[in-house]
């Protein structure tokens, strides 16, 4: 068997290869600008993730639910007080309740189901697609990657609450009147206090989702099947919310990550009481710690061969 | 650590080798797919990458790009071990593995944009210029605006090539180029490849198609079921096969004679209209010249031989392995995907 004798090289071709090279340094960036090259990285990521029909149909769907929510009120000649959802029976007073009662609404299942399609799309979906190869070639560096998609999720995070918050004022603005806000303490503030107050809560409830989030990406790098890691993400919130339900597994409850998901009633007091955001954000620190140290556990040394 | 910035500087090992493997595994399971696996790249070759499919070339080219771990063995890619350095290798590196894969929602120039962006070291200030290069230089400026959704698979391949000449590159990696290309791209391709080499790259070429190889590859090695059987310049490979002389002729009994007597061990061809066919062996590893030497004899002195003892020799040569040929004997024929 003929073995490869480096001195056999075929002359023509120039050993410096100077021409490749020097081109090659002007292009690279200097080190000192690395730190900030994640920017591009991830003003990329979000350009994909807000240039997909997927997403913008997801967006589209969260918005039509304040939208059925204001229409329906509208239509009926009288909500019978305390029944339906919390503030149900406020939005005829107040346009500004369609707002938290459609942030409410999506809070169990709709919210969830959006963010477990984005974070469960995280690497699967690059891995199915064939791009999480090149991407990785290029090289993006599988830690700055990781951190890129999940900060792409963050934002989705925030876009999701945000457009519902958003519709609802909007839709409840056209279609019912907007005045003084009396809060859950009795406590009356003016329309843009209250919007405030509605800012508040989507933030909350982005916070809500950051563990969520963690969770999908986690779930993502294990496979290569996106839906997969999707549906798994979905289940695990609807689970944690039947097992929050279950007062058997009360020594559970605090622990679990959608324990304060509805805990936002304490924004719509005067003062403002802090206590249940600190606990949701400190739990969904806890849980973005975990999951995605499990994530980085799993995605730096994972073999790619989609 | 001296040497290491040298070697760095330079762009290869001092053994003057784009690309290393030593004892390169990986093992699935109980399955070996790449088994002991030493390649040489010379620098500045053409090296084409051959075996039948599975026999383990893409599993060998995703462990040369950190893609995959080995279960054991090193890599080294540009004198630098791979995947420990990866980040100082694969900006250097241009590569098209296992066929293109894009967004198929974004158009040709947007996924450039975004492969380019995920590159720590690519400047963003010329991304837009290199873009438009890449795209111009594999033919897709008229679709660079087009989803890639529409392209079809011969543009999809050209884009995946256009991604791997984003930034000038030292060494491309390019796992079956020509894949789905129609003659012209598979021309262009080949020219490609050409005068990526003149400008002094290493090219890696991984391919399937012995034709294509032998056109533009300076060096070749052949895998089969995840083992490297053979390796080194493309005219060392070529002459490695064996001579055999073939004989047409009526007499096929007296010649089998005539040929036994040389030492030689002649062989039933299947028998053609105007007569039998006699083949054997000439001698392994020589050259024409060489031919009479070896112990083996001159093509002139068997015929003289036959023709002395009576055989009528309608027709006589010296066929020489093809690097098909030599392909198949090294990888077993048959379509069967390797085990």
């Amino acid at each position: 068997m003929p073995s490869s004798v480096p001195g056999e090289l075929p002359n023509r071709f120039p050993q410096s290869g100077s021409g490749a090279r020097s081109r090659g340094v002007s292009t690279s960036v200097p080190a000192r600008d690395r730190a900030a090259s994640s920017i591009p990285l991830l003003g990329s990521e979000l350009s994909v993730l807000f240039r997909r029909r997927r997403t913008w149909a997801m967006l589209l769907a969260l918005a039509a639910i304040p939208v059925l929510i204001a229409v329906a009120v509208r239509l009926s000649s009288s909500v019978p007080s305390g029944r339906g959802p919390a503030f149900l029976d406020r939005i005829s007073q107040n346009g500004l309740f369609v707002a938290v009662t459609a942030m409410l609404v999506s809070v169990p299942l709709f919210l969830p189901l959006t963010i477990g399609v984005v974070a469960g799309d995280t690497i699967a979906g690059e891995a199915s697609l064939g791009t999480l190869r090149y991407l990785l070639v290029a090289p993006a560096g599988r830690v700055r990657l990781l951190l890129v998609k999940y900060a792409g999720a963050l934002v989705f995070c925030v876009a999701a609450p945000v457009t519902v918050a958003l519709a609802g004022a909007a839709i409840g603005a056209s279609l019912f009147p907007i005045g003084p806000v009396t809060l859950l303490s009795g406590d009356v503030v003016q329309p843009p206090e209250a919007a405030v107050r509605l800012v508040l809560i989507a933030a909350y409830l982005a916070v809500s989702l950051a563990g969520l989030s963690a969770i999908g990406l986690f779930l993502s790098t294990l496979t290569v099947v996106p839906v997969g890691a999707m549906a798994a993400t979905v289940v695990l919130s609807v689970v944690s919310q039947v097992l929050d339900q279950l007062p058997q597994l009360e020594w559970l409850h605090p622990w679990l990550f959608s324990h304060y998901w509805l805990g936002f009633g304490d924004l719509l007091r005067q003062p403002v009481l802090w206590d249940s955001f600190g606990s949701n954000a400190l739990l969904q620190a806890g849980y973005v710690a975990v999951f995605g140290a499990l994530a980085y556990g799993r995605f730096v040394t994972k073999d790619v061969l989609s | 650590m001296t040497a290491a910035v040298g070697r760095n500087a330079s762009g290869t090992g001092t053994t003057g080798l784009t690309i290393e493997t030593q004892g390169l595994t990986k093992r699935f399971g109980h399955q070996v797919a790449v088994d002991g696996v030493n390649l040489a790249v010379p620098h500045g070759s053409v090296f084409g990458f051959l075996g039948p499919n599975g026999s383990g070339k893409t599993t060998t080219i995703r462990m040369m790009l950190g893609l995959a771990a080995a279960s054991s063995g090193t890599v080294s890619v540009l004198g630098l071990d791979m995947p420990n350095r990866l980040h100082e290798v694969l900006p250097r590196v241009g590569a098209l593995v296992e066929g293109p894969a894009f967004y198929p929602f974004l158009s040709g120039a947007a996924n450039l944009h975004r492969l380019d962006a995920a590159s720590r070291n690519a400047r963003p200030a010329t991304r837009r210029t290199r873009v438009g290069e890449a795209l111009e230089r594999v033919g897709l400026s008229h679709a660079a605006g087009k989803r890639v959704h529409a392209y079809s698979l011969g543009m999809k391949q050209r884009l995946g090539i256009a991604n791997a000449l984003l930034s000038p590159r030292e060494l491309l990696v390019l796992d079956e180029p020509t894949n789905g290309l129609d003659p012209q791209g598979t021309r262009e391709v080949r020219n490609l490849v050409r005068s990526l080499a003149a400008d002094g790259a290493t090219v890696f070429v991984s391919s399937h198609l012995l034709a294509e190889v032998e056109q533009i590859c300076t060096h070749a090695a052949i895998m089969s079921t995840g083992r490297l059987v053979a390796q080194g310049p493309l005219a060392e490979l070529r002459q490695a096969g064996e001579a055999r002389i073939r004989l047409l002729t009526p007499d096929a009994g007296t010649a089998f004679g005539v040929l036994a007597r040389l030492g030689m061990t002649p062989v039933a061809g299947s028998p053609e209209t105007d007569g039998a066919v006699v083949t054997a062996t000439l001698g392994t590893g020589a050259g024409p010249d060489a031919l009479a030497g070896n112990g083996s004899v001159a093509p002139e002195e068997i015929v003289a031989r036959l023709v002395e003892g009576g055989v009528r020799v309608r027709g006589f040569s010296v066929e020489r392995e093809s690097l098909e040929d030599r392909f198949v004997a090294l990888t077993g024929e048959g379509f069967d995907v390797a085990q």
